[in-house]
């Protein structure tokens, strides 16, 4: 055969490998061998027994110091400014909101608890208005009870983005859609409560009033910018460098990208307060530069876990997995991540050439590309993601993603190319952020997939950090020549709409800053999502998610690469642990505690 | 006593000054004996150096044949062999890497791409790169430096500050930012081919005033020779002695001063492959495999070695022949 023939350049490369042998020997000094029964002596709970379920529930005591590492710092710990899943997790040691997410563990998380409010929402006028009445003995930390009013002003604080930048802005475009009211700063009344659509009667009781109903509205309360803040420690720009506390917590220390301390707030109640068991009594958090540094403190049992929650990496984990399984979840983290069809660029505007790309692409591949099935997550078959009411997960998958056309289907998507007018295929480009090396895998791998099929893409690495002006601009995209966007994307709060809105909906197509990168415009979409902020009972909103999903996976604008997942640590030393889906698989904080406190 | 100055009677071993004198004394009186002839035997006697070169040669010629070795043993760069990969970990399923009889170095993790290939295909971008942009290096400096140096004053002055700032420049910035704005296309060319053009031209461009200050320098010492002197009051022209006078005795350095910036663009290319902003994949580049080995350097470390070895010894095997060539060139020449 071939290689008989090369037997000379064979020698030459057993004498390379030879030498390459010898380095590898001190190379693999350093990986250690201590893979004995850990299991048991550990006493960790096991793989995935914290996944969806609580895990040593009984074992967590009071007291001691919870040891977070990271590897990046919140974009902000002000409760209005903070967008990062982990922030919004995090800040529930220090904020409390109306309602916020249930302390359970999967699905359940996901549903609205009372918090500060004695009750959900009491909703009337048909979803025009919410009330809710104040709980008694709820505090700020200098002992001060908490008013309807602190809920309003903080509230209030999300319309000021001029000052107040990054938050979620949803509160503000469901009360205030004609953006008629300046924020608390501009506020001429004299106690800067001038915005109209909240009521507060007294000082136990609040109101909302919707100009047009959404049935999303009390997830989108729960979220941590509708946390209350104080007038007079509201300090602007830099509150968030000391947030004032509402919750068990409160800040001690804080240096940014380096490390935050909360100790206990002596004031809180444990009656007042439904949702927060408040285990430990100090939580510290110390950022790291490096996340192999990060994964090598987590191993060593120096913290307690990623306040990141994204996953260790490549490195730590194939450690962690072969020697500490049992310290490791393996979570669905409510994002999809996916390829998607301008179809502003040629010959994308033709759903033929779309689907022949969704055909011709090798999905196990791509699936290994983000990291295999645990560190990437299952194949994804559709655009919903498994958390969201509605969604179906793989047992939905029209293209057959999951099944006969995993490696890819040359013949079909032959016939695809035929049928758009484009036998012998294309050409095109893909855009891909550079800062994300997985994402150039899954690249790579549509590349060397589709080039089998005649279809052949360059790859484009933009500058990741600029990625709202770059492919968020449809004109750019067009210019550029970007057929092929790989992002991924993630609920706001588990709902069709908080997900599918900004991705799927014509009008929120924007010059820059855009994220229907398919150029979505279907009149049918845009009705189905007024209908569903307009349908109140549960039933219907899952109904109207899966016919939302059903539609856009029918107009093959995405090719979905996985649901995916992370590979978590926690400490052998944790208990009372679970991941919730109200926080994107993440464990939720708030009621970790420690089996030996020290 | 008289010193033997035009008879180099230890034909055997010649000491270096001797040589030199010869050298300078004329050529006839050696008997023919050329610049380069001198330079090639002491070349010869220089083991190391030899080494060094035969190696420089083994990559060129291994280079321009990776398409017909790749094939011979039955690889493509380009192609996935996942079935070699576990997907729990991404890892390659043999062991030092996936090293076999069909994977002579090894797949790389994720996609098992055979590394075998990919290092030889790796190997035609770094020396492309370090060759041309040397090449591009010493054209502007041996004209730029020539001028400076024959002309002086303002003409000198000029292209004198221009080399000091080109020297001062952070280069390697300059050219991140640059290839962040570079077009796909350009003059015809596409994807890769742009990246490999634009980073000859910036790579060698920062280049020439290491290779302009030499020929600067050399130019202000011969203009002011007698054979200058000499041709000048026979009416030469200043193009005539330029070129035909001065540029002959400019050779050696340049040479010299080549062989020496070819490695040092090859670790340009690496460290801009590295950074993500070299060649565009799925093309293969020494420098980019190492930038994704890093994540794998505890699991399979054989693919961080593989590249690193591959640059280690190209660069070194340059290094080497070019310090044989300046001490051939110019055996006066400090270190």
């Amino acid at each position: 055969m071939t290689t008989q023939r090369t037997s000379g350049r064979r020698k030459q490369a057993v004498a390379a490998a030879a030498v390459v042998a010898a380095l590898l020997t001190t190379a693999a000094c350093g990986g250690g061998d201590d893979s004995g029964d850990k299991g048991s002596k550990s006493g960790a709970a096991g793989f995935d027994a914290a996944n969806n379920k609580v895990a040593q529930a009984s074992q967590a005591k009071k007291g001691g110091t919870l040891r977070f590492g990271g590897a990046q710092d919140a974009d902000s710990w002000d409760t209005t400014r903070g967008y990062y899943g982990f922030m919004w997790d995090f800040s529930r040691y220090y904020s409390r909101q109306l309602v916020t997410n249930k302390p359970a563990p999967g699905k359940e998380g996901a549903t609205v608890t009372p918090d500060l409010a004695t009750d959900v929402a009491k909703v009337s006028d048909d979803g025009k208005t919410y009330t809710y009445t104040l709980r008694d003995g709820i505090t700020w930390e200098d002992g001060k009870p908490i008013t309807s009013k602190d809920v309003k002003y903080g509230i209030e604080r999300v319309w000021a983005q001029d000052v107040l930048s990054g938050g979620p802005t949803y509160l503000k475009e469901v009360l205030d859609p004609k953006d008629e009211y300046q924020g608390p700063y501009k506020d001429k009344s004299a106690d800067k409560l001038g915005l109209k659509a909240i009521d507060t009667p007294d000082d136990k009781t609040i109101v909302f009033h919707l100009p047009k109903a959404n049935s999303d509205f009390e997830d989108m309360l729960a979220l941590t910018s509708g946390s209350p803040v104080r007038q007079d420690k509201d300090t602007k720009s830099k509150y968030q460098l000391r947030p004032f506390s509402s919750g068990p917590y409160k800040f001690e220390s804080y240096n940014p990208n380096k490390d935050l301390t909360l100790v206990r707030n002596t004031e809180w109640k444990q009656a007042s307060d439904p949702v927060r068991k408040a285990y430990p009594d100090k939580i510290t958090v110390k950022f790291f530069t490096n996340a192999n540094e990060l994964d090598q403190r987590l191993i060593n049992g120096d913290l307690d876990l990623d306040i990141n929650q994204t996953g260790l990496s490549p490195q730590g984990r194939t450690t962690a997995l072969k020697q500490h399984k049992e310290n490791l979840d393996n979570p669905v983290s409510g994002f999809i991540r996916y390829a998607t069809f301008p179809q502003i660029v040629k010959p994308f505007d033709n759903i033929h050439c779309r689907k022949a790309v969704i055909y011709g692409a090798d999905h196990v591949s791509l699936q290994t590309a983000r990291g295999g099935p645990l560190a990437g997550g299952d194949i994804g078959t559709n655009m919903l993601p498994p958390a969201v009411p509605g969604a179906e997960g793989q047992s939905y998958d029209p293209y057959e993603l999951a099944g006969a056309n995993k490696s890819g289907s040359a013949a079909k998507a032959k016939e695809e190319l035929k049928a758009c007018g484009q036998p012998n295929g294309f050409k095109t480009t893909i855009a891909v952020r550079n800062n994300k090396p997985v994402e150039v895998a899954t690249a790579q791998s549509m590349q060397a997939s589709l080039k089998k099929v005649g279809i052949n893409a360059e790859i484009d690495q933009y500058d990741g950090s600029q990625y709202g002006g770059i492919i968020g601009s449809p004109a750019n995209v067009k210019k550029k020549g970007y057929g092929i966007i790989i992002m991924g994307w993630g609920p706001d709060f588990p709902s069709a709409q908080g997900y599918g809105a900004p991705l799927w909906d014509s009008r929120y197509i924007l010059e820059s800053g855009n994220n229907n990168f398919a150029m979505i415009d279907d009149k049918s979409v845009d009705g189905l999502f007024d209908q569903f902020s307009t349908t109140l009972d549960a039933a219907g909103k899952t109904k109207i998610a899966t016919e939302l999903n059903h539609k856009i996976m029918d107009g093959a604008y995405y090719l979905p690469f996985v649901f995916e997942k992370f590979v978590n640590w926690r400490s052998s030393n944790l208990a009372n642990v679970y991941t919730s889906d109200g926080y994107s698989g993440m464990y939720d904080f708030v009621n970790l505690g420690l089996k030996n406190p020290k | 006593m008289t010193a033997p100055l035009h008879e180099p009677t230890a034909e055997a071993a010649p000491s270096p000054a001797e040589e030199a004198a010869a050298v300078s004394a004329g050529t006839k009186a050696v008997q023919g004996r050329s610049l380069g002839r001198i330079a090639w035997e002491r070349l010869k006697r220089d083991k190391l150096a030899l080494t060094g070169g035969i190696v420089v040669l083994a990559l060129i010629v291994i280079s321009l044949l990776a398409p017909v070795i790749t094939s011979l043993v039955g690889q493509d760069p380009d192609v996935y062999h996942e079935d070699l990969i576990d997907p729990l970990f991404g890892t390659p399923t043999g062991s030092l890497g996936g090293i076999s009889a069909d994977h002579l170095l090894g797949v790389e993790p994720v996609n098992g791409r055979d590394i075998f290939a990919r290092i030889l295909y790796g190997a035609r971008i770094s020396l492309l790169v370090g060759f041309l942009s040397a090449v591009v290096a010493v054209i502007l400096g041996t004209v730029l430096g020539i001028l400076a140096g024959f002309f002086g004053g303002w003409v000198d002055s000029v292209i004198s500050r221009v080399m000091d700032g080109l020297l001062a420049f952070p280069q390697l910035l300059f050219i991140i930012a640059l290839v962040s704005v570079m077009p796909n296309e350009m003059l015809g060319l596409t994807g890769t081919s742009v990246r490999v053009f634009v980073m000859i031209l910036v790579i060698g461009f920062f280049g020439w005033p290491y290779i302009g200050r030499v020929v600067r320098g050399q130019t202000l010492s011969l203009r002011e020779r007698e054979y200058v002197e000499a041709a000048r009051s026979l009416g030469a022209g200043q193009l005539y002695i330029l070129f035909k006078e001065l540029l002959p005795n400019l050779v050696a350095p340049i040479i010299v001063y080549t062989t020496m910036m070819i490695p040092t663009n090859i670790l340009t290319e690496a460290a801009l492959s590295f950074l993500g902003v070299g060649v565009k994949p799925p093309t293969a580049s020494w420098g980019q495999m190492l930038s994704s080995a890093i994540d794998y350097y505890d699991s399979d470390p054989m693919y961080m070695v593989v590249p690193g070895v591959a640059i280690f010894i190209t660069v070194l095997a340059f290094n080497l022949f070019g310090d044989g060539v300046r001490d051939a060139l110019d055996p006066k020449g400090s270190r």
